[in-house]
């Protein structure tokens, strides 16, 4: 399914300022009814994400945090079965499961003689069972739970859409005929960046030569393309180009299920 | 200068700074205000520094090398600020060239011979006798007087010693005395002892003397600089390649001596001083030598020493000075220097206290000479680990090196040891006519059937003459004008018609190429004759008689370390032709055809060099690669050469024109003439498509023959500015991604840098350009890959481009030679072996006539024939490799891995350590790899004959066919058998290993887990539900239940057990499902469960039942026990159900119900999903937990009835689950 740039962008123009949540999320697919939720939850992170990456700073700041922990204690001390920790993310404007991020770090540094590892932070975030304290444990499961655009589950099911969108595209290539090299092939073969596929036989779709094919669990629009293209492959492929990721569909699959119209 | 010299000596300016100041790099930050005050004043100087610093070393080291003529620096007189010389003449012109080490030499009969000649067309040496003849009176003596070495000067005028130098001036040694030069070891008489006079012994003159002490290379070019190919001594030569051999009187040598003599004089400072080294004999080379032993503890003025080598080193890196190799051949020079030659005067060494500055002389003995060399060396590194095996092997055991900087020595060896660069000096002309060419030489291609025959016989006459040259060059006395120039021009009279003329240049241009193009010594014959002979010594004595060959036949020198442009080898002959065929028309149609030859050459592309994927197998092609373009630019060169030659050749003159009107006159003239081809933009297209690696050294070879008026025409000019701006972005110790390799690049430096010194370069080119930083933005954007990241460029074909590199090597061998008693016969002879038994032995079918059969047999076809059956051959002996890899090899790694599984079943799950493992399996499989050759063979066999029989026309005759296919198998078969038995072992090997590294780690984590690893069934569609999508569902149950959610939301009953479903699919069908994926599935359903058993999912429905039915409940319970039962294959979290979180949920609930958990843990135990232990132990960590006083009491109640109840039969589960909700019943039902 091809989405189109204007579509894109009014989808887009409903989520500024719009916490990452369920009701968020429930509320735009009121509003498109035509579009999948997947789709829709597919726009809202990658708008989201700009967002966060925008905004991302401010939050980090030493009196941010002091203010964030402060409040988070102040919230607990007075209901700790309150949503204290998503109401104060939605309230600055921030993703929650960053916001129990940040609230868990500074938890564990009061506690903790050492400052606490990344993959100990992970691990709690991932099995909040983990957090020394119950009720920050609670506080911090409801965040994650509740942030459609970040936090553990939210990265597996991004995970999981690129898996499943690689072998949804790898069988269209073997459906179509076209002869190609996976990833783990490139890996053997000692290159070291490699796209999903490489077709062996290069085939034209639309006008364009396609030479490989990426399928990314992400919309392609312009920014992140242009970043992908060259952080990754611009290196060595001279000029084959794959504009194909460029608004089209929840995924790319699209670019190769064009391969048979041509 | 000095001055800035003084500064960095006193250490004001750091070296960084000056370098940077130097390089006219805009001012850096890193700079002290201090240092930058200095700098700036110094600003005016700047550009005479580079030329000061070398002319600097190479007055401070003419003590060390007296003997040797000095090492040609090309750099303009920058003497005028030189302390000790105030009023040292500036000297303009030529002279400039050599003023370093003055005084200059009378110009050499072989440059001034070119204009006698021309005037009057004289035969013979006599006008070099007419010019030498000029004797001591002449110039040179008196110029010699003004230009003293700066430290004798300066102790002139500090110490007023009477030793004047000016002896020599006004006394003029008698050369016709005898007495004054006795021979060698001879005792001196008396007094006369005192003077450093020995008789030079007559040969080392000539050409002894040229080997590795080149003279003031342009003034006088090295004489017979090839002696395989002497030139005859041509009196229409404008090259003036120096005497005839064969006809040296002794009046001539005499000339040589006297000057040699003279020369010494002058270069050392106290020439009639006694000292107490006066009396011994000067150094030599030849004859036995007591030289000074360097020695790191004496060195005098070890900072300042360091620091001016760092300047200099620093210089060299930035490319700063014009010739690389040059000043690598300096610094060797002093390395390997045999002996101070003035003694040190007490007065002359600086004061304890005394600030040591620029004033005393720097080097102060040979151990400041070495030191400074090492020092240098060490900082030129990179670049001398790319020189040669032989110049590794030489440096590396250099003693001196050793004693000096056991570190550097300790490289030198580790780069000679892991070098495979041998590189063969010696070039083999093979002189193969072209043959018929029926494409262009048939008689439809001719006007009449006269011209036709004219030109048939034309290519007789044109044969015969070569043959005739060939047979004769080499005789003392014959001469080629005289013995061929009649015949040549009386057949180009006969060229009347424009086509036969281009039919002529066409034969004369392939003939050129063949015969002069020598691809780095490949396929050339040994000794050029009787193979059948050489094939009785078998490969490794032909490999002895080559080297032996070598050393017989490459020319000692080619002319010091930078050469003038000459015509080696063969390369004579045609020169010869031009010039006596002396016709306009035959130069113009040879510079068209020139000009489009190279325009075509230079197009040469070469399939992309990728990171393939076995370097192995890639080197099977890419050395074809690198093969083709040493080919096509070693033909580029030739033809740029003599397309320069024949260009520039009416305008030749030896020197530039006497007035400055005139000057100006023949610039007005000159730049109306457009360029014979438009080098200038091939040159912007090479750079700008970074292929400079292929365009420059050509291009170079095109500018060496230019006149004196060309660097100063706009057009050139351009050019010249061009290529020094690309001198200067040769930094070698930059080495970014996408940037030249190493080797290219140091091929450029060599070659411009050999530029640079060509006479007809004008000596201030290279230091007088200014803003170097400006007009060189080529914008390589053109091509993503150019040739110049390309690896093309490797020693072999440096060292056939640039000879002159090699005088490195003959530097330091004859430095070993020299002191061979200590060192112990480092130059091993090679004991030549006879060849008995020779008429005993039955005449084999050799190789040697094999291969000159096949050539015979080439020669006869068509050459679409040749390069299909090289084709073939190359393709079908890659392609063996590939196969054998495929095969063998993969049966071996098969064989490998079956051999490791049972090491590993034998000896458990301890494999022992891998390298061990790898080590044991290759040695008993790499046997195995010696069937690699049979079976390459064989397959060779098979493949070639096909493949050549489907390239060739059907109408090819089946004899002609049969030898091509044959021809084509033995070639593929060579190919891959070569490489194979190379590199076979090492194939296995690799492959070995890579088995198992990968068995081994297969082996590692959770081996259980792989084993049982099961994909869905066949008949399965792949329609079950996504991983993702279930995820993003569950999600947003438990999002649900985590709350916060509006009063309307909750989940239907239905759609709970239509997840399960769902979920049931997707775990049956495994095609979309990843790890991760299934792990955050299973970690959901765990705490699905644990909602499902606290009552916590908010059901749609009523309000007044928002809650699930127990029934409902302990279905979907059921559910979930059989999908982690059955269907998870990753390991399902179900100590979760009982982390303090999750049993936590079941505290906020009232009232509270224990019955489904005591349901599932009971249900976990009999599926054997969990052990009663493990559940035991969690509910026994739950009870440390912290929980109201009411939920710990029941928690424990709930503990106990695990604990008594043993495992229950269904009906005493159903009476649990009638248990009333509420606290009072369970505790009354326990």
């Amino acid at each position: 399914m091809i989405l189109t740039k204007a579509q894109y962008d009014e989808i887009a123009q409903c989520l500024v300022s719009v916490p990452p949540t369920r009701q968020s999320l429930r509320k735009l697919k009121q509003r498109f009814p035509s579009q999948s939720q997947a789709t829709l939850l597919s726009i809202f992170s990658q708008e989201y994400q700009k967002h966060i990456k925008r905004t991302h700073a401010k939050h980090h700041t030493l009196e941010a945090i002091e203010s964030y922990y402060q409040r988070y204690l102040n919230g607990v001390l007075k209901n700790g079965a309150a949503p204290v920790l998503l109401e104060l993310a939605n309230e600055v404007d921030y993703a929650p499961s960053l916001m129990a991020r940040i609230i868990l770090e500074r938890f564990l540094q009061e506690h903790e003689e050492t400052p606490p590892s990344k993959s100990v932070i992970n691990s709690m975030l991932r099995d909040p069972s983990q957090i020394p304290d119950g009720v920050l444990a609670n506080q911090v499961y409801q965040c994650t739970v509740n942030d459609c655009c970040y936090g553990p589950l939210v990265d597996c099911i991004k995970h999981a859409i690129g898996h499943e969108h690689e072998v949804l595209l790898r069988d269209l290539l073997l459906e179509k005929n076209l002869s190609f090299l996976d990833e783990d092939q490139l890996r053997a073969k000692g290159y070291d960046k490699t796209p999903d596929f490489i077709l062996q036989v290069p085939v034209a779709v639309e006008g364009h030569i396609i030479h490989w094919i990426e399928s990314k669990a992400s919309f392609g629009d312009e920014c992140s393309h242009h970043a992908y293209l060259h952080d990754q492959f611009w290196s060595y492929w001279n000029s084959s180009e794959l504009e194909h990721h460029h608004c089209c569909g929840s995924s790319f699959i699209t670019a190769a299920s064009q391969c048979h119209l041509t | 200068m000095a001055a800035v010299l003084e500064s960095l000596l006193r250490e004001e300016v750091s070296v960084a700074a000056a370098v940077r100041w130097i390089a006219r790099r805009t001012q850096s930050s890193e700079d002290s205000p201090g240092e930058a005050a200095v700098l700036r004043s110094l600003r005016p100087l700047r550009k005479e520094f580079v030329p000061f610093l070398l002319n600097f070393l190479r007055e401070q080291s003419c003590r060390v090398l007296p003997q040797g003529p000095p090492t040609p620096a090309k750099a303009p007189g920058a003497s005028a600020t030189l302390p000790g010389r105030p009023g040292g003449p500036p000297r303009g012109g030529r002279g400039a060239r050599s003023q370093l080490f003055p005084p200059p030499e009378p110009p050499s009969p072989a440059a001034e011979a070119p204009l006698a000649r021309r005037g009057g067309r004289r035969r013979g040496p006599a006008p070099a006798r007419e010019r030498g003849s000029r004797g001591p009176g002449g110039p040179e003596e008196g110029v010699g007087g003004e230009s003293l070495p700066w430290a004798g000067a300066r102790r002139l005028r500090g110490s007023g010693s009477p030793s004047s130098p000016s002896l020599a001036l006004c006394d003029p040694p008698n050369l016709s005395n005898l007495e004054e030069f006795p021979p060698v070891g001879s005792v001196p008489p008396g007094p006369a002892g005192t003077k450093p006079s020995r008789r030079i012994n007559p040969t080392p003159v000539s050409e002894e003397r040229s080997l590795s002490k080149p003279k003031t290379c342009f003034t006088s070019p090295p004489i017979s600089c090839v002696p395989s190919s002497q030139p005859s001594a041509l009196d229409t030569s404008p090259w003036g390649l120096g005497l005839p051999p064969g006809c040296r009187s002794l009046q001539e040598e005499r000339e040589m001596l006297r000057k040699e003599r003279s020369k010494q004089l002058q270069q050392s400072p106290t020439p009639s001083c006694p000292t107490p080294e006066s009396g011994s004999p000067l150094p030599s080379r030849t004859g036995s030598l007591t030289d000074e032993a360097a020695d790191p503890a004496r060195v005098s003025s070890r900072q300042r020493l360091e620091l001016v080598a760092l300047v200099y080193s620093s210089c060299i890196a930035e490319n700063l000075v014009p010739n690389l190799f040059l000043e690598l051949f300096f610094v060797l020079q002093l390395l390997t220097a045999r002996r101070m030659v003035a003694a040190k005067d007490s007065d002359l060494e600086p004061g304890p206290g005394v600030l040591e500055s620029v004033g005393s002389p720097l080097f102060q003995s040979i151990h400041d000479c070495v030191f400074f060399a090492v020092r240098v060396l060490e900082r030129q590194f990179p670049v001398l680990s790319y020189l040669d095996k032989g110049t590794l092997k030489l440096l590396a055991e250099n003693e001196r090196l050793l004693c000096f900087s056991p570190a550097l020595q300790g490289r030198l060896r580790a780069a000679y040891e892991g070098s495979v660069a041998k590189v063969s000096l010696v070039m083999l002309p093979s002189a193969q006519a072209v043959s018929f060419q029926p494409e262009t030489d048939n008689r439809a291609n001719f006007s009449s059937d006269r011209a036709f025959h004219t030109f048939k016989k034309q290519r007789d006459v044109f044969y015969e003459v070569l043959r005739e040259w060939e047979d004769h060059h080499e005789e003392p006395g014959w001469d080629f004008e005289k013995g061929l120039g009649s015949r040549i021009r009386a057949m180009m009279g006969q060229l009347s018609a424009a086509c036969s003329h281009s039919h002529f240049v066409r034969l004369f241009q392939k003939q050129l190429l063949q015969m002069c193009q020598s691809p780095g010594g490949a396929g050339g014959t040994v000794l050029g004759e009787a193979p059948d002979v050489l094939s009785m010594l078998g490969a490794d004595k032909l490999g002895r008689l080559r080297r032996l060959q070598e050393r017989l036949v490459a020319p000692q020198s080619s002319g010091g370390p930078c050469p003038p442009p000459t015509f080696p080898g063969c390369q004579g002959f045609f020169r010869d032709f031009i010039l006596s065929a002396s016709s306009f028309q035959f130069n113009q149609h040879l510079m068209d055809s020139l000009s489009l030859k190279i325009r075509e050459l230079n197009g040469l592309t070469l399939p992309p060099h990728e990171p393939n994927d076995d370097e192995g197998e890639a080197d099977v092609d890419w050395q074809g690669e690198r093969r083709q373009f040493a080919m096509v630019l070693l033909s580029l060169r030739l033809l740029a050469k003599f397309l320069g030659f024949v260009a520039f050749l009416p305008y030749r003159g030896p020197e530039p024109p006497p007035t400055r009107e005139l000057q100006d006159s023949i610039l007005a003239l000159r730049s109306q003439v457009p360029p014979v081809l438009d080098v200038r933009t091939l040159l912007w297209q090479g750079l700008r498509a970074r292929r400079a690696v292929l365009t420059v050294p050509w291009l170079v070879e095109f500018l060496s023959f230019a006149d004196h008026i060309v660097p100063l025409l706009d057009y050139y000019r351009s050019i010249f500015s061009l290529l020094l701006h690309l001198h200067r972005s040769l930094v070698l110790a930059q080495e970014r991604e996408g940037e030249m390799c190493f080797l290219n690049k140091l091929l450029l430096l060599a070659v411009l840098g050999w530029l640079f010194q060509i006479p007809t370069v004008p000596e201030d080119l290279f230091f007088s350009e200014e803003d170097q930083s400006d007009g060189f933005q080529v914008d390589a954007v053109s091509s993503e890959y150019g040739l110049d990241s390309v690896p093309v460029v490797d020693q072999q074909l440096l060292y056939t481009c640039c000879p002159y590199i090699g005088e490195l090597r003959k530097l330091l061998a004859s430095w070993v030679s020299g002191s061979s008693g200590r060192s112990g016969g480092f130059v091993r002879k090679i004991t030549p072996t006879t060849t008995t038994g020779l008429g005993a032995q039955p005449p084999q079918t050799s190789q040697g006539l094999q291969a000159q059969l096949a050539q015979a047999f080439f020669h006869n076809q068509p050459p679409s024939l040749r390069r299909t059956v090289e084709f073939v051959a190359e393709r079908i002996g890659s392609n063996c490799v590939k196969h054998i890899k495929a095969t063998l090899v993969a049966d071996l790694v098969r064989q490998a891995e079956a051999l490791l599984q049972e090491q590993l079943v034998a000896q458990g799950q301890e494999g022992g350590e891998a390298a061990q493992l790898v080590e044991s399996l290759c040695s008993q499989l790499c046997p195995h790899g010696a069937q690699a050759l049979t079976q390459g063979r064989e397959f060779c066999q098979k493949k070639s004959p096909g493949a050549v029989r489907a390239l060739l026309p059907e109408e090819t005759p089946a004899a002609v066919l049969s030898s091509a296919e044959n021809i084509a198998v033995g070639l593929a078969t060579e190919k891959a058998c070569t490489w194979l038995s190379a590199n076979i072992t090492a194939l296995i090997r690799r492959e070995v290993k890579a088995a198992v590294s990968r068995i081994l780690r297969a082996q590692g984590p959770e081996p259980a887990v792989r084993g049982e690893r099961r994909g869905c069934s066949r008949a399965c569609e792949h329609h079950a539900p996504l991983p993702s999508h279930l995820i993003s569902e569950i999600k947003d149950v438990l999002s649900l239940a985590a709350g916060p959610r509006d009063p309307e939301e909750g989940v239907p009953p239905e759609h709970l057990e239509q997840l399960l479903g769902q979920l049931g699919q997707t775990l049956q069908c495994r095609q979309f499902l990843c790890p991760p994926a299934e792990q955050h599935l299973a970690k959901c359903s765990v705490e699905l469960a644990s909602l499902l058993v606290a009552d916590k999912i908010p059901i749609l429905g009523p309000p007044a039942q928002r809650r699930l039915e127990r029934g409902q409940a302990r279905r979907l319970l059921h559910m979930l026990l059989s999908l982690w039962k059955e269907d998870f294959q990753a390991p399902v979290p179900l100590r979760l159900l009982l982390s303090p979180r999750n049993v936590g949920l079941l505290a906020d609930t009232r009232p509270r119900e224990w019955d489904l958990l005591l349901f599932l843990l009971r249900e976990l135990v009999e599926k054997g999903l969990m052990g009663r232990m493990e559940i035991e132990a969690c509910l026994g960590s739950l009870r440390a937990a912290q929980w109201p006083e009411d939920f710990s009491e029941e928690l424990a109640t709930l503990f106990n009835l695990f604990l008594t109840e043993p495992p229950l039969p269904e009906p005493q589960l159903r009476a649990c689950e009638l248990v009333q909700p509420n606290r009072g019943t369970v505790l009354a039902q326990s």
